[in-house]
């Protein structure tokens, strides 16, 4: 039994893998006379996308489970946060329960979730939009903090990344424009707007690439580990068993 | 002068506006309001997604396949399709996801877990493979370091794309941990490190402008629909 549990998790992973990989190399059939090695790999490559996206939603409705259970045992054992708990909960049953029948807009379960009128669509345009937009939003006030202290010009590399941070900024906004106007025609690689673009062009796009191709072999290194099944914790699900 | 205030009636506005004002309550401290701003997202967050979840790619991915009478529900007049018994995979891995509800059943949680990793591998292989490394060192090398236009050689795009490529490959050998960075290949490493400090320091220019955007995205908000001074 310990070996089937241990076994066929990796099993799995490595097949699915294998036939996927090798699905990007092989041209899809055309008609049913195709090799059967053909049509498989063609399957595997049409299917897997939509049963991973299958398993997502699954994986939605597992976090959601839990995130029922966890509240309900926190208004349970009346803790200080339970009535931030039952808001969680009455804001999630509600939510879900307008989404779910797909109440107001078209009619029953005809309709588009997402049509306008949709009580849906309310709730995203009155409470989800405005809580997503501030939330991020917040972090412009931390960030301005953060690099005031992290940013202090104490060496050649935290220099030039405040100064490239900095002219990106002037960059973007029509104060920085106004501030090198000044700067004459034939100097007018120096002024903040050229400076920014040339910054995006150049030493930006040499190390995005640097770190795209130093991520791709990360990426491509972890993945031949899995398939190998000498990566350990993905195996496992996580809790090391 | 100060504008005249005309607040909006409408509840939708209203909703948003205190959210909106509940959330910045935090840059005060932590509070009751914030809390409950913060908990409302939690809950509607989750349900929102879930529900979206269902209603794009459960419903006819998998609902519609096993069950295709269930299509009369969401269109009358379509025809009914064909049962597609294929449908059962998908949907005995996604139950054998939930047997994590259950410590003893919690294993056969692993099965799906294996599936999703198994994809994210194939997919993730092949596609890094494809568009970050082998397309990233064709447009660093492949369009050749001497572009011309009308038969005039672009000393500046050339001089571009030889910083690109030094920066590129230098930047590269500064990640390269099983060797010592000294001598020659240690100063093309500390090349390689300005030229990620100035890409770090565009990226963090960026990242504030949009957070900025969104700041006074969320005051527009405030000042025009809701106490129409805008």
């Amino acid at each position: 039994m310990s070996g089937l549990k241990q076994r066929v998790p990796q099993i799995i992973l490595t097949v699915v893998a294998l036939l996927l990989i090798a699905s990007a190399f092989v041209v899809r059939p055309e008609g049913s006379n195709a090799p059967f090695v053909q049509r498989l790999l063609a399957f595997a490559d049409q299917e897997f996308a939509t049963w991973f996206s299958i398993l997502a939603v699954f994986a939605f409705l597992l976090g959601g489970l839990n995130l029922i259970a966890t509240h309900l045992a926190k208004i349970r054992d009346c803790g200080p946060d339970r009535f931030y708990s039952l808001v969680t909960l009455v804001s999630f049953l509600g939510v879900l329960v307008i989404g779910t029948a797909k109440l107001g807009g078209p009619p029953g379960l005809q309709g588009d979730v997402t049509a306008p009128g949709s009580w849906l669509t309310a709730v995203f345009d009155a409470v989800l939009s405005p809580l997503h937009a501030t939330l991020y939003s917040l972090l412009a006030f931390y960030i301005a903090s953060a690099s005031y202290r992290a940013f202090r010009a104490r060496s050649l590399e935290s220099s030039l990344l405040l100064a490239s941070a900095l002219i990106i900024l002037l960059g973007r906004i029509p104060a920085g424009r106004y501030l090198t106007a000044w700067i004459p025609e034939q100097l007018a690689f120096l002024r903040v707007e050229e400076l920014s673009l040339w910054i995006l062009r150049v030493p930006n796009t040499a190390g995005q690439r640097a770190l795209m191709i130093g991520i791709a072999l990360g990426v491509i290194a972890l993945a031949v580990r899995m398939i190998a099944g000498v990566e350990k914790d993905p195996r496992s699900g996580g809790d090391g068993s | 002068m100060i504008a005249a205030i005309h607040l909006s009636g409408d509840v939708q506005v209203w909703i948003g506006a205190l959210l909106t004002l509940m959330v910045f309550s935090f840059l005060w401290r932590d509070n009751p309001f914030y809390k409950f701003a913060e908990h409302v997202f939690v809950g509607v967050s989750a349900a929102y997604w879930m529900v979206m979840g269902f209603w794009t790619t459960l419903w006819p991915a998998l609902v519609l396949k096993l069950f295709p009478a269930a299509g009369r529900w969401s269109s009358p007049d379509a025809p009914v399709g064909a049962w597609d018994p294929v449908a059962l995979i998908p949907a005995a891995l996604g139950l054998l996801m939930l047997a994590r509800l259950w410590p003893r059943l919690s294993w056969l949680g692993k099965w799906p877990t294996a599936f999703a990793l198994g994809t994210t591998a194939g997919y993730s292989l092949v596609r890094y493979l494809r568009s970050d490394f082998l397309y990233q060192i064709e447009a660093t090398i492949g369009t050749g370091l001497a572009p011309t236009a009308a038969g005039r050689w672009l000393w500046q795009e050339s001089l571009a794309q030889l910083l690109v490529l030094a920066g590129t490959v230098s930047g590269l050998v500064y990640f390269v941990n099983t060797r010592e960075q000294r001598g020659a290949y240690g100063r093309v490493a500390r090349w390689g490190l300005l030229v990620l400090m100035i890409t770090f320091g565009a990226s963090f220019g960026s990242a504030v402008m949009g957070r900025v955007a969104l700041l006074v995205g969320r005051f527009q908000e405030l000042l025009g629909p809701w106490l129409g001074i805008l």
